[in-house]
């Protein structure tokens, strides 16, 4: 039911909206804006935020490329360059990729599912909060000669307190503590949000595909995610109070951080993949104009990349000296989870033969990651193969590997996504002239300066090398990437020109320009903040398509922020919950959780004088407001109106 | 009005950007040979104190600095006489006795010119830039530089608590009152 | 120019990876134009039908799927079949290197029974042609990787640990490696010559590594050997035959026969020997040697008496 142009009499549904509005407003001024729960809001922060960091990332490659460009160039000293290379891995897989993932989940998933608000609002703005003061944490210790310089990936002992000298360890430490508790209680959120508050009749085997791969992501941050903390407030002990769980000459072991890392490091990729592949479902549902095909196949592909992914993790130390049987297991399993991957490829190459495209900008993005991706899973399957991976590990031909495998397999259905959805989220459509250009020279520049980068690994090149002698024929296919890096980077410029253009002067959206299927584009562009009024009942996949004028719920209250909770598996009714009004705690706990944080790398007692402003944050978070309780939905209040 | 403020508070703070962590790889290098005069004691003659000297550390409170003291430490063979700071053959470093002076000039004196009873002259042996990297890392083994700077522990078998984490000692000098 | 290349092998190892990824390069194009092949068929197809039922696509998609299995398993088997032969090599009869990886160069030393017989040196691996060579790795400070695209693929070197790598050249030449694993500063400066030489070549140039230090015989030289015991030198590098004894740098009794200085970043000769002593800082900022402010003279001479003969 899409907003109609209002009609000369309000009607008892206008009067009705009207007073919802008002009850779900947010409060104005700056306290409002610092108090907001609106999932929209906070979900368009986590993007815009995570886009920041995205091109303040790729600043740094651009340094980087400039100075590879040339053999023993001297424009950035290998002390810079070190932090170069540190903060762009972080930035990007921290604070861009992650986040970017989990907003698009934040602002849509309960749209898509019909809800009207998401679970534990407070709990997301507080997540929102602490991934940007972590990301500014880093950021500014950068600025302050204190950024980290160990790779992304921090090993022991290079990182540790023997060689780290001062608190670059620490700052990167403790940015994980940020941004993987905010990525833990944005998962918890999404979680609830897809179990409990689905519109009713939205069974889990009617959910959006983009859902289900949000909720396999959400499971799969809340194992993964604790690894990496265990092993950053490890790092923090053994540099801050001398523990030993490093120190191979105390019992400790700097393989057991590899361990950690990576056990956290690999899921972590297939975290930032799989909500693209949610997204890659939707692109193509829409512009086939069918339903995709193999729904079933295409979720329990999610579901079992998610199961697998969590054992793949050795493939990152195949050259650390394992025993070669263990090895093998390995190898085995990363080759296998290819099959869920091309399982998702042969189902959209399916639904792309049986639908008829529409050319717009985000099928060509989600058409290009056919060829980008393809090409770094293959790249994929041949380092699990140990032999091969012994030679290749450690080069540019890795950073190729990941770069295709990233940008193919996330950020172009990333982008792809983003022009989508802008519609939906701002209500107003992106210029097709711009996205077409932008798309072209990010798929150009994409494969030139990476495309190389497969050759100069064959040829030797080791990573992490601030410079390189001439003479072993590298310089060619470097000064090729760091040109292909200028035009990517001109891509991204391009796209930023036709987002603001857009919003400035862009053709105002309907509810669904796209004619799509599925439940977000059932509301207005932008939605109201209490996202449908009436709330749909669900009869089928992509309901929008299936069931033009839906069954609709009616009784819930208009006086107060009711959302309806329903059942986890065939989303019956359960009952009427009243959603978190606005509240300026969650702030203000981030804010003595940041200092908590950022006090303990420098002194154990911060832990003990910094937990007293945060017990007093949770206490004023979680004072007893005028709530009333969950209530059940009698026959006499919730009735469903047959058409 | 707003974009104004944020430029002058990023300005500031790039400009404060951390002494604790920069890492000078470019030391100049110094003649050997000359060393000025530094005094040993606190004692002197008339009134008043005489002039503070000329010779400044130039790695006041630098972590990289006194990281690589640390390392210094060993691979010049100091732990041989003095321990990890306990002493044995020579005096303990990590108290709060000195006997020719605990400030940084009057350890860079002593590394640099010898003392009696078996401390060698390094002079000839160190370049500038490692003696004040040793002199760094000596004060820390008494506690004398912020925690921040101090190193933590080494990758290896424990001998005593991190200088990051040992409380501060007086200075004072044999036979001297507190 | 294809010293540092995987695709040139040199070695028993390096052959059968390099053949692996030839059946793996193979394989996988394939797979990239059959699924591109089928993509375009999608995107170009007229369906005025609304393309396969149900039924062809769950064909064909399990077709694809079962096909990818297949695939799979067969590249697993290949790999499986290479790893034993990279593994292949352990045999008694082998000769033993004891590689230290300290930040940043390559502490070499070969071994032998008789302590006087070993020869230490840096940053340059002799090799004789078509003998198994087992080198032992240890790491004096962090993780290093220990890496001769030319010979084999690369193992870590890594604290505590200790890891061992099993090689066997069989075409004489010079090839480099280099330091893989990121570790500080002047990881980019971390390379290794490795010269593949005829056994009896090899025997040769051992026997020259076990004679005492260069030759003192000019003034020069005696002045510059006087430099280097009583300088600043002796304290971190050894010298055999003379009292330089220090052991934290590399040994410098045959530094005028390696090919290169300062792990490989510069190529030996008496210029750029005098740019390093002069300033190493300059060259290879941040490694752990000190610019040690001596004179333009007393440079000369320890230049002299180091690059003096074999």
């Amino acid at each position: 039911m899409s907003a109609d142009p209002q009609p000369a009499q309000p009607t008892a549904l206008d009067r009705e909206r009207t007073e919802l509005g008002a009850t779900w407003a947010e409060t104005p001024g700056w306290m409002g804006w610092l108090s907001a729960v609106d999932h929209k809001t906070i979900g368009r922060r986590f993007i815009l935020t995570a886009i920041a960091f995205f091109a303040l990332g790729g600043l740094l490659a651009v340094l980087m490329r400039l100075q590879l460009a040339r053999p023993e160039q001297r424009l950035v000293d290998a002390d810079l360059y070190n932090q170069l290379f540190t903060m762009h891995g972080s930035t990007m897989m921290f604070l861009f990729a992650v986040p970017v993932m989990e907003g698009l989940g934040i602002a849509m998933v309960p749209l898509m599912v019909g809800a009207r608000a998401i679970a534990f609002p407070r709990l997301v703005a507080f997540g929102y909060w602490m991934f940007l003061f972590g990301g500014l944490f880093l950021w500014i210790s950068f600025a302050l000669n204190i950024g980290p310089d160990n790779g992304w990936f921090s090993y022991v002992p290079l990182a540790g307190p023997a060689y780290g000298a001062g608190k670059r360890a620490d700052v990167w430490a403790q940015m994980i503590t940020f941004t993987e508790l905010s990525g833990l209680v944005v998962a918890t959120s999404i979680i609830v949000t897809i179990f409990k508050y689905r519109a009713p009749g939205m069974s889990l085997d009617r959910m959006p595909i983009f859902a289900w791969s949000e909720l396999v992501t959400a499971g799969m941050i809340l194992i993964a995610m604790p690894a990496v903390m265990v092993a950053s407030t490890a790092l923090i002990l053994d540099r801050l109070i001398a523990t030993h769980f490093f120190n191979q000459a105390e019992g400790g072991d700097p393989l057991l951080w590899q361990h950690l890392f990576w056990f956290f490091g690999h899921p972590e990729v297939y975290i930032i993949f799989l909500p693209a592949q949610g997204m890659m479902s939707t692109l193509i549902q829409t512009f086939t104009g069918r339903p995709i095909y193999g729904y079933i196949a295409l979720v329990l592909s999610l579901v079992s990349t998610g199961f697998i992914a969590f054992g793949l993790w050795v493939h990152h130390m195949f050259a650390t000296g394992l025993p070669q049987v263990g090895e093998s297991f390995f190898t085995a399993a990363s080759m296998m989870i290819a099959i869920p991957s091309g399982l998702q490829i042969f189902c959209w190459i399916a639904s792309i033969w049986r639908g008829r495209i529409q050319w717009k900008t985000p099928m060509l993005y989600a058409l290009a990651y056919f060829f980008v991706f393809l090409v770094g899973g293959l790249t994929g399957v041949m380092l699990a193969a140990v032999s091969l991976d012994l030679q290749v590990h450690d080069t540019f031909f890795v950073v190729a590997h990941f770069h295709y495998v990233l940008i193919g397999g996330s950020i172009f259905p990333l982008f792809g996504a983003l022009h989508y959805w802008f519609p939906k989220l701002t209500g107003r459509m992106l210029s097709e002239r711009l996205g077409v250009i932008a798309f072209t020279l990010l798929f150009i520049g994409f494969n030139l300066t990476f495309f190389p980068m497969h050759q100069l690994g064959l040829l030797g090149m080791p990573r992490r090398v601030y410079t390189y002698p001439a003479g072993l024929g590298w310089e060619g296919l470097n000064l090729l990437a760091t040109a292909g890096g200028a035009l990517m980077a001109l891509a991204v410029i391009t796209y930023a020109i036709n987002v603001v253009w857009a919003l400035r002067r862009g053709t105002h959206a309907a509810a669904n320009p796209w004619n799509a299927g599925t439940l977000e584009w059932a509301t207005a562009s932008p939605p109201p903040a209490y996202n449908f009024h009436p709330v749909l009942v669900v009869r089928g996949r992509d309901s929008v398509w299936t069931d033009p004028d839906p069954i609709t719920v009616i009784g819930l209250s208009c006086a107060r922020r009711e959302v309806l909770i329903t059942r986890v598996v065939d989303a019956n009714l359960d009952h009427r919950f009243e959603s978190p009004t606005p509240s300026i705690w969650p702030f203000i706990t981030a804010i003595a959780t940041s200092i908590l944080f950022i006090g303990s790398i420098f002194t154990p007692w911060a832990v003990v004088w910094g937990s007293i402003p945060v017990a007093i944050g949770l206490i004023g978070w979680f004072w007893p407001g005028s709530k009333s309780a969950p209530q059940e939905p009698t026959g006499a209040v919730i009735r469903e109106r047959l058409a | 009005m707003k974009f104004a403020v944020t430029v002058c508070v990023l300005g500031t703070i790039f400009v404060l950007a951390c002494e604790r962590e920069q890492r000078d790889l470019q030391f100049p290098s110094e003649d050997t040979r000359r060393v000025p005069m530094i005094p040993v004691t606190d004692f002197h003659a008339g009134g008043s104190p005489p002039p503070p000297p000329v010779v400044k550390s130039p790695f006041e409170d630098n972590a990289y600095a006194m990281s690589e003291g640390k390392r210094l430490y060993s691979w010049y063979n100091c732990v041989g006489c003095h321990a990890h700071g306990g002493g044995g053959i020579g005096p303990a470093l990590m108290d709060s006795t000195w006997i020719y002076g605990g400030r940084p000039e009057q350890i860079y004196a002593s590394i640099v010119q010898g003392r009696p009873n078996g401390m060698p002259s390094f002079g000839q042996r160190l370049d500038d830039a490692d003696r004040w990297r040793l002199v760094a890392y000596v004060q820390s083994m008494s506690g004398h530089v912020s925690s921040d700077a101090a190193p933590g522990r080494d990758d290896a078998m424990q001998t005593t608590v991190p200088e990051s984490r040992r409380a501060q000692q007086p200075i004072l000098f044999t036979g001297s009152q507190p | 120019m294809n010293m540092q290349s995987m695709l040139a092998p040199a070695g028993l190892q390096a052959a059968a990876i390099e053949r692996l990824w030839w059946i793996f390069l193979i394989v996988t194009s394939l797979v990239f134009v059959a699924v591109i092949v089928a993509l375009v068929a999608a995107i170009v197809r007229r369906n005025r039908d609304g393309g396969p039922s149900d039924r062809a696509a769950f064909r064909g998609v399990a077709a694809a799927v079962i096909a990818t299995a297949v695939t799979l398993i067969g590249l697993i088997t290949v790999d499986a079949f290479t790893a034993r032969k990279l593994a292949s090599l352990e045999t008694d009869d082998r000769m033993v290197v004891n590689i230290t990886g300290r930040q940043w160069w390559w502490d070499i030393e070969y071994q032998h029974p008789l302590p006087s017989m070993r020869v230490r040196t840096a940053n340059e691996l002799r090799l004789p042609v078509g003998r198994v060579v087992q080198i032992n790795l240890q790491s004096a400070d962090v993780i290093h990787s220990f890496w001769v695209p030319a010979l084999h693929g690369k193992r870590d070197v890594i604290p505590g640990h200790a890891n061992e790598i099993w090689l066997k050249a069989d075409t004489p030449g010079r090839y480099r490696g280099q330091c893989a694993e990121f570790c500080g500063l002047q990881h980019a400066h971390m390379a290794l010559t490795v010269i593949v030489e005829p056994q009896d070549k090899f025997a040769e140039w051992i026997a020259a590594q076990r004679q005492l230090g260069p030759s003192d015989a000019s003034e020069q030289a005696a002045r510059g050997r006087q430099i280097v015991e009583r300088g600043p030198c002796s304290t971190c590098h050894t010298v055999r035959g003379t009292d330089a004894g220090g052991r934290v740098g590399p040994d410098l009794t045959h530094v005028s026969a390696r090919q290169t200085i300062a792990a490989g970043t510069l190529p030996t000769s008496r210029e750029n020997l005098r740019k390093w002593i002069d300033n190493p800082q300059h060259v290879k900022p941040g490694v752990r040697m000190p610019a040690l402010g001596l004179s333009r003279d007393d440079i000369d001479a320890v230049v002299a008496y180091l690059g003096g003969t074999q």
